[in-house]
């Protein structure tokens, strides 16, 4: 943990209105690190993670990824995002296109390779996530899990620094989530940095680094899997722990 | 009867007529169909922008020309504007008046279309990379054009209806055209003629859309 981090969120504030969603929250994610964030829903972590490619912009704060100052007028913030996959809880893959049409639209427009380039990226990416078979499939015709390996692959083919995912099996039925953890685990052994919005504890247990616990806007807590689950040191902690475990 | 409304001879002499007719009501649809379109993605595009100096300003434009009616819109640009010293000929006037009246139209119905995408789809393509021209062009207008396409193409038969307004500001269109014959010949014939023309025309088109609004019904239930 102690190399440089990739990822560098300071101070975050942000606003909804008279809704004050984060309160001063810091991030530090270390490269190759794989952070698990964990909370209530409406604790700010979806809105976290969202703020580190600013999807949403935040109130106030600085976010440093791989040394670009995101919240810069001055960063192309396009070229920016190239470099952040984001993986949606709803797949949010383009039903109008192929899967393969899904993962190289912008590795021509925004990478600006040729098709051919673009496809053979896009194949091998497909690959990878298991699917290079369904590449000429639309969404429509794939399941939810095969769905979610091709917002993956979308995210992976444009070759990111960091992939962020945001509850990405909470939308899937249960015989499904195993296929995208897979795919996540050999994201992870492949060495890739990775913040992961997600209750999925055996999985933070297995592969993550980190478990950072959010309520109510700011990080409670945060350490070893080991430490969260087995030994929270906040009642707030403990009792969100006890409550998911019993389901 | 049919010495008077559907006169063989008068047919003969007319038809030649009623064709150059058809032929510029046809290419007067291929000029103002792609120019309210444009028009109205322009409009339903920036109907995006939250900016109140855009939002207020287009609110105005919109409900403007959807009030003002088509014709008396015409007739303004093209027996009004000369006394201003601008003088845009019959076809010009046409181009203007649909590309107002329709695009205003058109841009209405896009811009359900686009509210109907849902915002995932957005953010999934700004989150690789896309700016925010390259997301609506690639992925929410193709997405907005197919969930409004039954009143797309509505929208289209009304337009081409519509043309026949040509016939006010002396455009040679298929009524027009009808109508010199019609007081060439002093016969009703020509005028029943050009019924059975657009009837033609555009009962494919109705077909069609039925279809279209029957498909989209069922994918709903």
């Amino acid at each position: 943990m102690s190399s440089k981090p990739i990822v560098e969120a300071r101070g975050i504030h942000k606003h909804f209105g008279a809704v004050h969603v984060l309160k001063g929250v810091d991030l530090r994610v270390a490269e190759r690190e794989l952070v698990f964030i964990i909370g209530p829903s409406g604790s700010g972590k979806s809105t976290l993670l969202r703020c580190l490619n600013r999807l949403e912009a935040p109130s106030s704060g600085s976010v440093v990824v791989d040394g670009i100052d995101m919240l810069d007028p001055k960063t192309d913030i396009n070229h920016a995002r190239q470099r952040i996959g984001m993986v949606f809880q709803s797949f949010n893959l383009y039903p109008h296109m192929t899967a393969l049409g899904n993962v190289t639209l912008a590795l021509r427009k925004v990478a600006g390779k040729s098709r051919t380039e673009a496809e053979a990226i896009g194949r091998a990416a497909l690959d990878r996530v298991g699917l290079a078979d369904r590449a000429e499939h639309t969404p429509g015709q794939l399941s939810g899990g095969q769905q979610q390996r091709v917002a993956i692959a979308r995210a992976i083919a444009l070759e990111p620094r960091v992939m962020l995912f945001d509850e990405p099996t909470s939308a899937l039925d249960p015989e499904l989530v195993g296929s995208v953890l897979e795919v996540m685990r050999s994201l992870r052994e492949s060495g890739m940095t990775m913040v992961v919005v997600s209750h999925e504890m055996g999985f933070a247990r297995a592969a993550a680094d980190r478990v950072v616990f959010m309520d109510h806007g700011q990080i409670v807590e945060q350490g070893a899997p080991a430490e969260i689950f087995e030994a929270p040191k906040e009642e707030r902690t403990r009792a969100f722990i006890g409550q998911i475990q019993r389901h | 009867m049919i010495e008077t409304f559907l006169n063989p001879a008068i047919i003969a002499a007319a038809w030649p007529i009623l064709l150059a007719g058809l032929w510029n009501t046809i290419l007067l649809s291929l000029v103002v169909v792609p120019l309210g379109l444009a028009g109205g993605t322009v409009l339903a595009l920036l109907a995006g922008v939250r900016h109140p100096l855009v939002r207020w300003p287009l609110m105005a434009w919109v409900d403007f020309f959807r009030a003002f009616p088509p014709l008396v819109l015409l007739i303004f640009l093209y027996a009004g504007l000369p006394f201003a010293g601008i003088e845009l000929g019959g076809f010009g006037c046409v181009a203007i008046a649909f590309f107002l009246n329709t695009g205003a139209y058109y841009g209405e119905i896009l811009r359900a279309g686009i509210e109907s995408v849902p915002a995932g789809q957005s953010e999934a393509a700004r989150s690789t990379g896309l700016s925010r021209l390259q997301t609506e062009l690639y992925i929410v207008l193709p997405q907005a054009v197919r969930n409004v396409l039954p009143d797309l193409m509505s929208n289209t038969l009304e337009v081409v209806k519509l043309t026949s307004l040509g016939s006010v500001v002396a455009m040679p269109e298929l009524l027009f055209q009808a109508r010199q014959a019609q007081s060439l010949t002093y016969n009703p014939t020509p005028i029943v003629l050009a019924a059975i023309v657009y009837f033609l025309l555009l009962w494919p088109l109705v077909r069609l859309l039925s279809r279209l609004e029957n498909r989209s019904l069922a994918t709903r239930g």
